[in-house]
């Protein structure tokens, strides 16, 4: 094994509570009407930070060489980039048709 | 024979892929003959029917691109990325040997539907796909390709997938993980680097396909609407989804053929190859703007003002890499002791060739002129220029250059020089005349044309290059089987070269290398201004080296796949357990065999 | 690179599902308030049960990887409590799978339906099959486990197990967000 440091049980028991802790604020928000217009940026921030702790800490990306964060990063933006770029040929082109 | 259906070892698996791939090459070729012999003369022909021609032109795209062209740069990764970076195999020789069985199934599965029509209550003996290589929706939905033609398509195309990404995960775990003591990255081989650059360009288009046809799949057999304008579903997205696969995919084809270029040029020019880390960016370079242009192939689709601009940009910039290899390779040459090997005059074919493709390319790239080309046979001169005078002539160099490493004989330069002149002759015939009957207004995939469009000289050239280029493969596969008759002579290096595949004996012990080597500069077997060339390798290795037995797991594993094709394309459900159940032992007994290191 | 072999063609391998999962997503996302006729998402889908499947995936990655220490410490009667607990609570993610497809399908929402149900079960049953693979594995390494077969010295195999079951977790977590919480 190549980590140098090594995350502790309870690293991983803080880490599963602040999961737990944003999936409620996630669904808090959904359901708090004052919260709708900023809904999709904070709901798509709040599962990027889940996302983020369970590869860093769960998957120990953090610990390990750089080199897998890498091999994992590249076709992860790939795919980001993938999905963004489909949502805009097929609706950007409407928005900006439509004039706005 | 039990050997050949159990082995592990890169080098027999390397074979096993050159000559299934080039059983499929001829197979191909043969489908683009007929087509050839239908085009050469106007108003219907030799009388080849559209619904036979539209098979033809189907399955020839198909199996050159899967069956043919991709293959047989697998040969190539598997006898010679091992002996290039000093190992004694790839990091996972079960799982090679599971991409090959995979390939040779999903290439017989998709093959067999020439002669299943009777199997499905058709009129006649071939369902072959006939929806182009690139199956455009809606033309693939049940209600407008009602029989199994598709099926096969997509089912043999899924097949294949697995194969090709099993490779790409053990191809990037060996180059990056099994090199041989002091092999840093950039004292890579070239062709090594663009295999490696192929791998990561699989592992990220090929899913891409795969949900394609996966959606394809749903709509065909469950009823779903993803590509049936009926159900609010649009064939655009089908041609966004196949387009981000196929235009990486091009690369895949190219790149590997780039990278022997890269090392056939240094080799017969006595010259390092020019500007080496320039070749490598490059070569990333072009796999990651790969990504960025695919709506090019769909400029006639009404995308918009915006899209189509940004898709011209890339794909003009995409040129810029391209032709700082070009710039490269002629650096390679000039000012070098060139010896004329039929080797080196593909390598040099390659790069005249591949300047015309390109420069076809570049035309492509601006949105407007592509209007008028795209669809014609402007298009079809365009591919093969880069396809066939690309990827093939490159191929053709590598199998020349790495022959006698692979088989411990050489093969006849007289008869290579008849076969590059033919090859040469034949391909330019074959596809210039197509620039012209495309930009005339003749369009693909038909199947006649009438005599008034005024192209029937062009075909009949056309047609006439093609049967050349068939009489040259003739010629060339003469030259390949004539050595099986003769002694294992060759020597270890009869071209000079300066990469590590050379400093064993041809072909190599099972073991690759008696001691594995240390190595100290990009070109460890030349005399350069800082290295003198790596001492021999001993002849005997100094202890019993232990090598791996076989397996028969991987080829049992890969059966349940085309079992479920089967079971898939007959709708019997009692074969998908069956399958699943092959796959599934078939992975517990791999899993739990031991595993000799 | 001196790398562990299997780790790194894994993470080659999670890479390539980003793409598979990313082409589901965008197929998801582009069909979208497409659907030419009902049920619609806001008509069908339910959050609270949704974000309990969600906490129980969350905490069945917690669960591997306190699998993961315990063997990787050699604790074995740990390692196989741990490795069950995370196949059992991947089994509840399916279970509440199978029950909200049921009852979707008994509210009109089938796979033919509309767009909407299309691209929904082809997405979400696209990642409970690789649950479904996920709870196999797991139960494959508890039974090596029970007969003594897995320890410290096999732990890589452990290790590259979790890497796949935090993946599925984690592709999870992008759609409760995308079709769930984003209408």
């Amino acid at each position: 094994m190549s980590e140098q440091a090594h995350a502790t049980t309870g690293t991983y028991l803080r880490v599963a509570a602040i999961l737990v802790m944003i999936t409620l604020i996630e669904v808090g928000i959904f359901y708090v009407p004052t919260f709708q217009t900023v809904l999709v940026p904070v709901l798509l921030f709040l599962s990027a930070v889940k996302f983020t702790l369970v590869v860093m800490f769960y998957m120990h990306l953090k610990f390990d060489n750089r080199f897998f964060a890498f091999l994992f990063g590249g076709p992860l933006l790939l795919g980001v980039a993938v999905v963004v770029s489909l949502l805009f040929i097929f609706y950007g082109a409407v928005r900006l048709r439509a004039g706005s | 024979m039990k050997s050949w259906l159990t082995t592990t070892d890169h080098k027999r698996i390397g074979l096993l892929y050159f000559w299934t791939a080039f059983g499929f090459f001829l197979i191909g070729g043969l489908e683009a003959l007929i087509i050839r012999a239908q085009l050469a003369r106007p108003d219907g022909g030799l009388g080849v029917s559209a619904e036979t021609f539209n098979q033809l032109f189907t399955m020839h795209g198909t199996t050159m691109v899967f069956l043919a062209l991709m293959p047989l740069s697998a040969a190539f990764f598997n006898f010679i990325i091992p002996l290039q970076i000093g190992a004694r195999d790839v990091a996972f020789p079960r799982l090679n040997a599971f991409s090959y069985w995979v390939f040779l199934l999903g290439g017989l599965f998709l093959n067999a539907s020439f002669i299943a029509g009777p199997l499905f209550g058709a009129d006649r003996l071939s369902v072959a796909p006939d929806a182009g290589w690139f199956g455009y929706a809606n033309l693939t939905s049940r209600q407008f390709s009602p029989g199994p033609n598709v099926d096969f398509w997509l089912l043999g195309l899924q097949i294949l997938g697995i194969a090709s990404l099993a490779a790409g995960f053990n191809f990037i775990v060996t180059i990056l993980n099994m090199r041989a003591p002091g092999m840093r990255m950039l004292r890579l081989p070239p062709f090594t680097w663009m295999t490696l650059i192929t791998q990561f360009l699989v592992i990220t288009a090929f899913p891409v396909i795969t949900v394609a046809l996966v959606l394809l799949m749903f709509d065909r057999f469950f009823g779903t609407h993803f590509f049936v304008p009926q159900g609010g579903g649009d064939p655009i997205l089908w041609q966004h989804l196949f387009w981000m696969f196929g235009h990486p995919e091009v690369y895949i084809l190219i790149l590997p053929a780039m990278g022997i270029i890269s090392e056939v040029l240094p080799t017969f020019s006595k010259k390092p190859l020019f500007g080496y880390t320039v070749v490598v960016y490059s070569g990333v370079v072009i796999a990651f703007l790969g990504w960025s242009v695919w709506s090019h192939h769909m400029f006639s689709t009404g995308l918009g003002p915006i899209a189509d601009s940004v898709f011209a940009g890339t794909t003009m910039l995409i040129a810029i890499p391209t032709g700082v290899k070009i710039f490269n390779w002629i650096g390679t040459l000039w000012g070098g002791q060139i010896r004329f090997t039929t080797s080196l005059l593909f390598a040099v074919g390659f790069i005249a060739m591949f300047i015309i493709g390109g420069l076809s390319g570049v035309s492509h790239a601006a949105a407007p002129s592509d209007l008028q080309q795209t669809d014609t046979y402007y298009v079809v001169a365009h591919i093969h220029y880069v396809l066939f005078g690309g990827t093939i002539l490159g191929l053709f160099a590598g199998i020349y250059y790495w022959w006698p490493k692979m088989t411990g004989r050489m093969l006849s330069e007289p008869l290579g020089k008849v076969h590059f002149w033919l090859t040469m002759i034949g391909m330019n015939l074959a596809f210039f005349p197509m620039h012209f009957s495309g930009l005339l207004g003749m369009p693909r995939r038909i199947y006649t044309y009438s005599s008034d469009l005024g192209v029937a000289g062009f075909n009949l050239a056309s047609t006439i290059g093609a049967f050349l280029i068939g009489l040259a493969t003739l010629v060339f596969f003469w030259n390949l089987l004539r050595t099986r008759w003769h002694p294992i002579t060759a020597p270890s290096n009869p071209w000079g070269g300066a990469t590590l595949e050379w400093a064993i004996p041809s072909p190599p012990p099972v073991y690759n290398f008696t001691v594995i080597p240390t190595v100290e500069s990009r070109m460890p077997l030349w005399q350069t201004e800082r290295h003198a060339p790596m001492p021999a390798l001993p002849e005997r290795p100094p202890a019993p080296i232990h090598v791996p037995g076989g397996s028969w797991w991987p080829m049992i594993t890969a059966i349940g796949l085309p079992i479920l094709a089967i079971a898939a394309i007959s709708r019997t459900l009692p074969l998908v357990f069956v399958g699943a159940a092959v796959v599934i032992v078939g992975i517990y007994r791999w899993a739990y065999e031991p595993v000799e290191m | 690179m001196g790398l562990d072999s299997r780790k790194m063609a894994f993470w080659a391998f999670i890479g390539s599902e980003c793409l598979l999962f990313g082409s589901l997503i965008s197929t998801y996302l582009v069909y979208k308030g497409r659907s030419l006729t009902g049920p619609f998402p806001h008509e069908i889908l339910n959050i609270p049960f949704t974000s309990f499947s969600t906490f129980d995936l969350l905490m069945s990655s917690l669960a591997m990887v306190l699998a993961l220490a315990a063997v990787q410490r050699g604790d074995m009667k740990r390692g196989k409590l741990w490795l069950l607990v995370t196949a059992l609570l991947g089994l509840v993610f399916l279970g509440g799978q199978f029950w909200e497809f049921s009852h979707f399908v008994h509210e009109g929402l089938g796979l033919t339906t509309n767009l909407f149900g299309s691209t929904f079960y082809v997405l979400t049953g696209t990642h409970g099959a690789h649950v479904t693979v996920g709870v196999i594995w797991l139960l494959t390494l508890w039974v090596q486990a029970l007969r003594g077969k897995l320890g410290p010295a096999n732990a890589m195999t452990v290790e590259i197990t979790g890497l796949y079951w935090h993946f599925v977790d984690v592709v999870w977590i992008v759609i409760f967000t995308v079709v769930y919480l984003i209408q």
